[in-house]
């Protein structure tokens, strides 16, 4: 089914906030309308729903594997060519225990940014409804649905005292 | 800190663009200089590649001159950046928000300059690369994991890439910014792509803030780290006796954070003063930083009171004959008293007042001290400790600087300059976002007569405030 974007820009965020509920008692479920912002709002200032994201598990996993990686090279490396060197064991558990302490460093970092990108729902490449007067502190709130309901989001995004005209978006 | 000046969305992006949207008329200039002295530098060392490592002033028993105490002063350097960031993040203090990204870039370039000294050092920097990478020789030799210059390149390794990535992730709502104010099509697709698309939805302001926070708190130990192995590259070495200690590793890592802390503030005076941004950077945030730099360089020179108290306590001769040598002797001497009293005794009673804390032009002077100091300080901990006379005569000499050498070391400085000029010309050195958001969190109200900043904190799940604390 064809769907389109709609968008519409506020000053105040008590607007942005009446723009949210409107939409909800025009029937609007959470995942078709989103706000978007120039800044970081503390969570809840419009009423709209905590996001849920599991970025916690991604640098867990991350220095798993990069704890295993380091295991691997450090152990197999020195059996691959196995010279005493100082009287040392051939496995130095404190030499290999700084390869690994970095290697699982290493391998957190790189999934907790996969992560931060995965969790954030980027890359985005299509924009659907924006505005480039929303990093100048404009608010907007766009919805994202069946073109059959286009004209109730409208109206609900009209009737909370929208600045300027509607932005319509892309069709797919 | 109640100085505050509330300034709207587009006032922040007009402040803070206005030298990325347009050609400030000394950035050209100031960038040929550097780009000259980086090519001389560059010059310098293909000289060196060409006629070998004896064009230096490297000779036995001095191996490590220059280029080694300035590998460890860039590493020093690099780690105050993200230190800085990461632990005023996770205290989420309020007054980090125009520096923090000054700081996290500084980081990236002082990196990359401090990785600059031990390639050129080894003389045949390309053969570094089987080193780092453990590759299947012919003869199945493989690098031998238990010498520090493998864990070196590990740890070096690993912060440069986590800063460099700390740094990319932190931008992408600058650039969404960046995006929508530039009027080229062509530079408009460039941002964004570099963007990724970003839009300012709740779900991605959610994830840059806890993205900060736990980045902070996974690159922090990583920091630690790196400064211990880098002390350690001293400090198992067998050869050098002054150079076994225990108290290298934290003394490093605070000696690293005391010049990096000061670098922080130099280069916040230096974008006040360049950039025309004391609309954000105020003498408050002088203020901060300074008293922040009483405490480090007062543990600092509690960490480097005590290396001199456990080297002298034990009446060892090798200790007490490299004390006499850093302290007493010629040419030492006069280097050591100008490091202890600039990077402590003329900075630290001048940042107890308040008018010294607030003038960006001493703050500016004091920590360019400090730096002289800690640069000082390495190249006497390196220096005097291989020079120092040993049982065999023929192993004693000493060590001059070649200006092959001295070429070098300024190319470093060129770098960092020249990389943090170019990056400020195509992105912003103060994050926006950050500080767009400290004005939405900092929203003026009336308490009694007066009207103050509120403040609360960032990153708080809605339903926080909702409950009864």
């Amino acid at each position: 089914m064809t769907k389109r974007s709609v968008l519409g820009l506020y000053v105040e965020e008590d607007s942005a906030a009446d723009a949210l509920d409107n939409l909800r008692d025009a029937g609007f479920g959470e995942g078709e309308y989103e706000i978007l912002t120039g800044t970081p709002y503390p969570e809840g200032t419009f009423g709209e729903a905590e996001p849920k994201h599991k970025l916690y598990r991604w640098p867990l996993v991350g220095a798993v594997c990069g704890f295993t990686g380091a295991l691997i090279i450090t152990a197999g490396t020195s059996l691959a060519y196995p010279l005493l060197t100082g009287g040392k064991p051939i496995l130095s558990i404190p030499a290999m225990a700084i390869i690994m302490y970095e290697g699982s460093m290493l391998g957190a970092i790189l999934l907790t940014i996969v992560g931060i990108i995965f969790e954030s729902r980027l890359p985005r490449i299509f924009m659907g409804a924006y505005s480039e007067k929303i990093t100048e502190g404009y608010i907007g709130v766009t919805v994202t649905t069946d073109e059959s309901k286009t004209d109730a989001a409208e109206e609900a995004l009209k009737k909370a005292g929208i600045d300027g005209d509607i932005i319509r978006g892309w069709k797919e | 800190m109640q100085e505050h000046t509330q300034l709207t969305q587009k006032e922040i992006n007009d402040g803070l663009l206005k030298d990325i949207l347009t050609l400030p008329k000394w950035w050209l200039p100031a960038v040929l200089f550097l780009a000259a002295v980086i090519v001389t530098g560059l010059s310098a060392f293909f000289f060196m590649v060409y006629h070998g490592v004896g064009v230096t002033g490297l000779n036995r028993p001095v191996f490590w001159g220059f280029f080694i105490a300035n590998f460890v002063f860039w590493i020093g350097i690099s780690h105050a950046g993200i230190m800085i960031s990461a632990i005023l993040r996770l205290t989420q203090a309020e007054w980090r928000r125009p520096i923090t990204r000054a700081a996290e870039v500084m980081t990236v370039f002082s990196l990359m300059a401090a990785l600059h000294t031990p390639l050129f050092h080894v003389g045949r920097p390309w053969r570094v690369a089987y080193w780092i990478f453990p590759y299947d020789f012919d003869r199945n030799i493989w690098p031998n994991i238990k010498s520090p210059f493998v864990w070196d390149p590990s740890a070096v390794g690993t912060y440069l890439i986590a800063s460099s990535l700390f740094v990319f992730v932190c931008l992408l709502p600058d650039i969404a910014i960046l995006r929508d104010r530039v009027t080229s099509p062509l530079i408009k697709k460039i941002y964004g792509f570099m963007c990724l698309g970003f839009r300012g939805t709740p779900r991605q302001w959610k994830l840059q803030i806890l993205a900060g926070i736990l980045l902070s708190a996974i690159v922090l130990p990583v920091f630690v780290s790196v400064h211990s192995i880098v002390s350690w590259d001293f400090a198992v070495l067998v050869a050098v006796e002054g150079w076994h200690s225990t108290i290298f590793a934290p003394y490093f890592i605070i000696g690293a954070i005391h010049s990096g802390v000061s670098a922080v503030a130099m280069l916040m005076a230096l974008i006040v003063w360049i950039y025309g941004l004391q609309k954000f950077i105020k003498p408050d945030h002088f203020d901060a930083i300074a008293r922040l730099l009483i405490i480090v360089a007062t543990t600092w020179f509690f960490f480097f009171f005590l290396e001199w108290v456990w080297a002298l306590y034990n009446l060892e001769s090798p200790e007490i004959a490299l004390r006499e040598l850093q302290a007493f002797e010629w040419p030492y001497a006069p280097l050591f008293a100008i490091f202890v009293i600039a990077s402590f005794f003329i900075p630290v009673p001048l940042w107890l007042f308040k008018r010294c804390r607030r003038s960006p032009m001493i703050m500016f002077l004091t920590t360019l001290l400090v730096n002289i100091g800690m640069w000082l300080e390495r190249f006497l901990i390196i220096i005097p400790g291989l020079v120092r006379r040993g049982h065999m005569t023929f192993d004693w000499g000493t060590y001059h600087p070649s200006l092959i050498e001295i070429l070098i070391v300024v190319e470093t400085f060129a770098f960092v300059a020249f990389g943090m000029l170019l990056f400020a010309k195509v992105l912003p050195l103060i994050p926006l976002f950050d500080v767009k958001e400290g004005m939405v969190l900092r929203r003026l109200m009336k308490v009694g007569r007066k009207t103050i900043p509120a403040s609360m904190r960032e990153g708080l799940p809605h339903h926080y405030y909702e409950k009864d604390h």
